[in-house]
């Protein structure tokens, strides 16, 4: 047996330029900002502050910043095969082989979902959750930090991929039997499994944490039915990842020991059935969209109702709806294999039910309306991406409940139609909605507002480039195109796939003034500053704090038992300066202690998947060891938390006056 | 802006409606019904989602900050009539969506016969990596990436894989349907126009994905005939040993006939197909994959 398993310097593509110049690109980049951040001397700060941290503020940054460095790797796939699709008609073969087609499109869609769309929502939930519940950190602070690393675990296995080895060719569902071992023999459908199993868990642990903060840990006096709707929507969220990701993680579980150890759940001999796996698939699946799509839906609450200075329009409505649809969420999957001929009683049941979901969602589109009916809106760099959201993710809703129909889903399916659906629906519903949430929360995390002059500009690159690169999709995939095309014979396909190449160029100009964004707002951050804590006339209780909040967010833990406490409050009060902030009497502030726990996991955790890809049981043996030992040593510490004292909250108190006293 | 992609997404799919040769340019019975269901349920929905659009964008200009004359209501947050109006309204867009949905899924069930006084000709499809079988077992031939059949007949699909899961779609004669190994799907279509169709491999299944598609030929019945008669006269034989030969993954095979076809291969297929499998599993290391 060979020390190293499978792996030798084959793994390498040694021959492949774009992905060997890729590559190398990335590691000089990984050096030269190592080197940057040693030589320096960074490198203690960041360990204390940052890779240590079990502050949920941070963690919600680091999530944020994982996201948007993924979502350039998602974005580059995306143009890839964007350019591809533009030039390899008729008899041309365009620039990727088919081997390296397939692992762009399976990269593009696993890394878009598990990687960009997850940790954006899950680090704007981090960061705004415990501040709208008027709390100092979630239920499990280090938990919290196990669950970040965890995730980045599996963007590391996942860009590793890229130059040892290389990805899954079996699409971002990887179906069996194609997904099994006779079909996909190599080590790219493993790197898959095994990242999405590593931070599949630290999701889960993700979820089983929020919803316990938000059943167990609001501030005195907040009932339920007072919560702001952001935190209605990530109790649903959290609610779906705790029932859905088991799912995930047992069916991966099973395609493994598939693959592995020559069990037959999935293969087509031997009395396996792949069906089921697509089966149980979906019925994580499914439920997916809605863990991505209601926090986002919660954000647009926020921003609809503050910046058009009017309570939410019907928040009771609002919160029947969340709930709703995260309970009809379990009642649609089957809408994903219509085509796979159930009984015309079986279909018609999941098109209807999958047709419900459009109600309550109707519901909440009606509602953003009427709250801003009556209001005084600004048009602020969120606004515009919510109401961009708005009159596109209506249209988008439309062609879903068209797939939702059993023939006309007969028709489209596997098309380039459903391919723009949902798109259609995930870029404005999630995308848009993590953007809205980025600008209008990022005052909060660093003390200064964004600049709104470039972010409008992304805006409308992001909208127009949106509309470009989507649109003709459906059109070509009403003409008959199926999805993952290498190549194509049609030429009549051609012009509406190089409209779409030149969407993704605008999406790019988006992309771009993005990053142009974050670098004006950096130098311009001393005009910009946000002194009061509330730079939007805000209404729920993370205005009512400093920016950025100091580690223990609220000296005084808030009373607020009603909704919008905070508005309320600053109504009361009518500009004058609140004089009980000078009377204010301090207690010293328990905090949980950073623990270097999670960092620690992770590191196992990649060495023990990166050992399980590659077959090297002894380092797989050793990397579960450490990670035991890890969990063994938290649970055997002797201090867990640090006192903060009175004096210091004090003097932060006195250093930062908030204009209205909780 | 909004509305003006709108525009152009309606007039091009008007356009489409004319001349292109997909979904909307059907040429059989359950392709027509299909994309008159896509038609009723977008026009249904198209009712309520664009004055919601108008709507959206009319609130927010009228009610912008700068507006003086927009009425600010800061505690306008409930009103009962208002949110029996906002559940109601996509309610019943879903009740009329729904009940095209359900009768929809019972008239055109796949697996549902076409109603005719002509009789079926049943056609045995076959996916592998990377091509089409078609087996015409009352013809007793076969046909690889080309299935001809009879204009105005309808033909009575059984559909099975070799190995990873395909789907089998003719966008102009009506939906897929998904092939599986070891399971039988059934699909009914008919071509009322003669005609060259262009057939698709639906759903992925690995490197050879994208030059497995086929023409569909509708000839008039007597034509098919011939066809047929042609077909018993030339080619090869499609027995077990054919079949396994055929079963190796290939690219962008030209399509050809087989004379005579073994009896009872297809259930053979279903049954034991696994064999064929195990044959060409080594065939699936990568090294000798990139064969054309």
């Amino acid at each position: 047996m060979n020390f190293l398993g499978k792996l030798s310097w084959d793994a390498v593509p040694l021959h492949e330029p774009i992905i060997m110049g890729t590559s190398a690109v990335v590691v000089l980049a990984i050096v030269f900002i190592l080197g940057w951040i040693v030589l320096k001397g960074y490198l203690p700060y960041l360990w204390r502050e940052w890779i240590t941290s079990v502050d949920h503020k941070r963690i919600g940054v680091m999530y944020i910043v994982l996201a948007l460095l993924m979502l350039l790797r998602g974005f580059a796939d995306g143009i890839m095969m964007r350019s591809q699709q533009a030039v390899a008609a008729g008899g041309a073969q365009g620039y990727l082989p088919p081997e390296h087609f397939d692992q762009i499109f399976s990269a593009h869609g696993t890394i878009m979902i598990f990687f960009v769309a997850m940790p954006l929502v899950i680090g704007l939930m981090n960061f705004a959750v415990p501040l709208q519940l008027g709390v100092r950190d979630v239920a499990f602070p280090t938990l919290n930090s196990v669950s970040f690393w965890l995730t980045a675990s599996g963007v590391l296995l996942t860009n590793i991929s890229l130059a040892v080895g290389e990805f899954s060719k079996a699409g971002w569902v990887a179906y069996p039997p194609l997904s099994g071992l006779q079909f996909s023999p190599g080590v790219g459908v493993d790197y898959y499994l095994w990242a999405l199993q590593i931070s599949g868990i630290g999701t889960l642990l993700s979820g089983i944490n929020f919803v316990t903060t938000i059943l167990k840990m609001r501030a005195p006096g907040m009932g339920l039915m007072h919560m702001p709707v952001f935190c209605w929507t990530a109790l649903a969220s959290n609610l779906l990842i705790v029932a859905a990701f088991p799912v995930l993680t047992v069916t991966f579980a099973m395609l493994l020991l598939d693959r592995y150890l020559d069990f037959h759940f999935f293969t087509i001999d031997a009395g396996g059935n792949p069906m089921m796996y697509v089966n149980l698939f979906w019925v994580w699946g499914h439920p997916e969209v809605y863990i991505l799509v209601l926090p986002a839906f919660g954000i647009y609450s926020e921003v609809s109702a503050t910046f058009s200075g009017k309570p939410l329009f019907g928040y009771r409505s609002m919160v029947a709806a969340t709930m709703t649809i995260s309970i009809l969420a379990y009642t649609v999957w089957l809408h994903h294999f219509f085509t796979m001929g159930a009984s015309a009683n079986i279909n018609a049941f999941f098109g209807v039910m999958s047709m419900i979901i459009a109600v309550p969602t109707g519901v909440k589109i009606f509602n953003w309306l009427f709250t801003m009916y009556g209001g005084r809106v600004r048009f602020t760099v969120p606004v515009l991406w919510t109401i961009g959201f708005m009159v596109t993710f209506v249209l988008g809703g439309l062609t879903g409940v068209l797939l939702a129909v059993p023939p006309i889903d007969f028709q489209m399916h596997n098309s380039l139609f459903l391919v723009a659906h949902f798109h259609h629906v995930i870029i404005p519903g999630v995308v848009f909605g993590a953007f809205a949430g980025y600008h209008y929360w990022f005052p909060k995390a660093f003390g200064f507002t964004l600049d709104e002059r470039w972010g409008r500009r992304s805006f409308w690159c992001w909208f127009i480039g949106f509309h470009l690169a989507f649109m003709p999709l459906y059109v070509v995939g009403l003409m008959g195109m199926t999805r993952r095309m290498q190549h194509y014979d049609n030429l009549d396909w051609q012009p509406w796939l190089m409209v779409a190449g030149i969407g993704a160029v605008v999406i790019l100009a988006g992309i771009v003034c993005q990053v142009v964004q974050l670098v004006v707002s950096i130098r311009d951050r001393e005009q910009n500053r946000d002194l009061t804590g509330d730079p939007w006339n805000g209404r729920t209780l993370e205005w009512s704090t400093a920016s950025p909040p100091p580690a223990w967010n609220f000296a005084v833990l808030p009373y607020a038992a009603e909704t919008d406490t905070f508005w309320n409050r600053k109504q009361r009060a009518r500009g004058k300066r609140d004089e009980r902030a000078q009377e204010r009497e301090y207690d010293p502030i328990e905090m949980p202690k950073n623990s270097p726990t999670g960092f620690v996991t992770a590191f196992f955790a990649v060495v023990t998947g990166f050992a399980l890809i590659w077959h090297i049981w002894w380092m797989a043996g050793l990397g579960a060891f450490g990670a035991l030992v890890t969990f063994l040593v938290f649970a055997f510490r002797h201090e867990d938390e640090i006192e903060i004292p009175a004096e210091q909250i004090a003097r932060f108190d006195r250093a930062h006056p908030v204009g209205v006293v909780i | 802006m909004r509305s003006c992609v709108l525009a152009v997404f309606l007039m091009s799919v008007a356009i489409l409606g004319g001349c292109s040769e997909g979904v909307l340019d059907p040429k059989g019975p359950i392709a027509s019904a299909e994309r008159q269901i896509l038609f009723n349920s977008t026009g249904i929905m198209l009712a309520i989602v664009i004055p919601t659009i108008l709507a959206t964008l009319g609130v927010a200009y009228w009610f912008r900050s700068s507006n003086s004359r927009a009425r600010y209501l800061p505690d306008f947050e409930y009103s009962g009539r208002l949110e029996l109006l906002v559940w109601s309204i996509p309610i019943m867009t879903v009740i009329l969506v729904g009940g095209v949905a359900w009768v929809g899924s019972h008239d055109l069930d796949p697996r549902k016969p076409i109603a005719s006084m002509v009789k079926p000709v049943t056609v045995q499809v076959v996916s592998l990596d990377w091509k089409w079988l078609f087996i015409y077992p009352d013809q007793g031939i076969a046909s690889v990436n080309q299935l001809t059949v009879p204009v105005g007949t309808p033909v009575s699909f059984e559909l099975t894989s070799s190995g990873v899961m395909n789907s089998f779609w003719v966008p102009q004669l009506g939906g897929q349907i998904y092939t599986m190994a070891g399971m039988t799907t059934r699909l009914h279509l008919q071509a009322d126009h003669a005609g060259t169709y262009r057939g698709a491999a639906a759903n992925y299944s690995g490197a050879g994905f994208a030059d497995m598609r086929f023409n569909v030929d509708a000839v008039p019945a007597e034509k098919f005939a011939l066809w047929v008669d042609a077909a018993r006269n030339a080619g090869p034989v499609l027995d077990a040993q054919a079949y396994a030969d055929l079963a190796k993954p290939s690219k962008a095979v030209t399509p050809f006939t087989y004379r005579s076809v073994a009896p009872d291969l297809f259930n053979g297929i279903l049954s034991s197909g696994m064999q064929a499998d195990a044959a060409s599993r080594h065939t699936h290391q990568p090294s000798q994959e990139v064969q054309k």
